[in-house]
């Protein structure tokens, strides 16, 4: 099983932006403890649901061709709690990218409120641990990894690829 | 674009807050990079990112931080120390860098020394003006 944080793409402009949505619900076991007598979805899985919007936006970039982690969280900032029923956008913006790495801005609204601003940086492992052996095969974007991916976008992006 | 050192400094400071989470006052022209301001391997990369927007420049890596490359070099560093073909190539791609201290004692432990504040700004001034 992967760790998905989103639910699916709703708009990808290859090199430029990405937003996907999250629907937040009480069947998610962790929220019955976080906390019992008051959900609130963890911020810090919001930041993973960022991750792995700007993460495929960046993979992308490359044609899945890198393995891209997550390196540096430069930015999170919370506005708002996000309760069982809220449905998020999480919309990814792409800032910068070299061999070794990448970045994006993104933002996390629900409705007209802005819940929170994210930045991060992803290492393009292979490019950037001189010395640390990875495996060959890119265990970020995977087959399982690819096939869901093919769900999750856009029809206009699949039908131009 | 021509600026003089103090406004291309301030601008650095900033950008060293922002990518480093530190305060104003202890970026000063002083500072190194990795000893003072806690710099790990992926923050050269943001530095370097936010350094290129911010000045409106390209930056590749390994001319603002061309250290790392020649470090597995045997013929640049022997016996934990940079020998005098390795001095002579740094110098060479890297005139942003005050070397003389480093050269009366080149313990590659140090090279991390080298990376200070006023470093990167002589390297945008050399850049952009």
């Amino acid at each position: 099983m992967r760790w998905f944080w989103i639910d699916k793409f709703i708009e990808f402009e290859p090199g430029k932006r990405a937003v996907a949505v999250k629907n937040v619900t009480l069947a998610e076991e962790h929220l019955h403890d976080h906390y019992q007598a008051y959900p609130v979805m963890p911020e810090s899985l919001m930041i993973e649901g960022m991750a792995q919007t700007g993460g495929i936006l960046v993979g992308q970039i490359r044609n899945f061709k890198e393995k891209v982690l997550l390196a540096k969280i430069g930015k999170a900032k919370f506005f708002e709690m996000v309760r069982p029923g809220d449905q998020l956008y999480y919309e990814a913006e792409f800032d910068n990218i070299a061999d070794e790495a990448a970045s994006i801005k993104g933002t996390i609204t629900c409705g007209d409120t802005l819940i929170a601003e994210i930045s991060m940086l992803f290492s393009h492992v292979d490019n950037n641990m001189a010395g640390v052996e990875f495996p060959e095969e890119n265990f970020v974007f995977n087959e399982q990894f690819m096939n869901q991916l093919t769900h999750y976008l856009p029809k206009e992006y699949k039908q131009s690829n | 674009m021509s600026m003089t050192s103090e406004e291309i400094f301030e601008k650095v400071q900033e950008n060293l807050v922002d990518a480093l989470g530190v305060d104003d006052d202890e970026v000063t022209l002083q500072s190194t990079l990795m000893g003072d301001l806690g710099a790990e391997s992926i923050d050269f990369l943001d530095i370097v990112f936010r350094l290129e927007k911010e000045f409106d420049i390209q930056i590749p890596r390994e001319e603002l931080f061309p250290a790392e490359a020649m470090m597995g070099n045997s013929e640049l560093v022997q016996d934990g120390k940079v020998t005098a073909a390795g001095i002579a190539q740094f110098k060479e791609t890297m005139p942003h860098v005050d070397f003389s201290e480093f050269e009366a004692d080149p313990d590659i432990n140090k090279i991390t020394d080298l990376f200070t504040v006023e470093s990167i700004v002589k390297f945008i001034a050399g850049k952009i003006n």
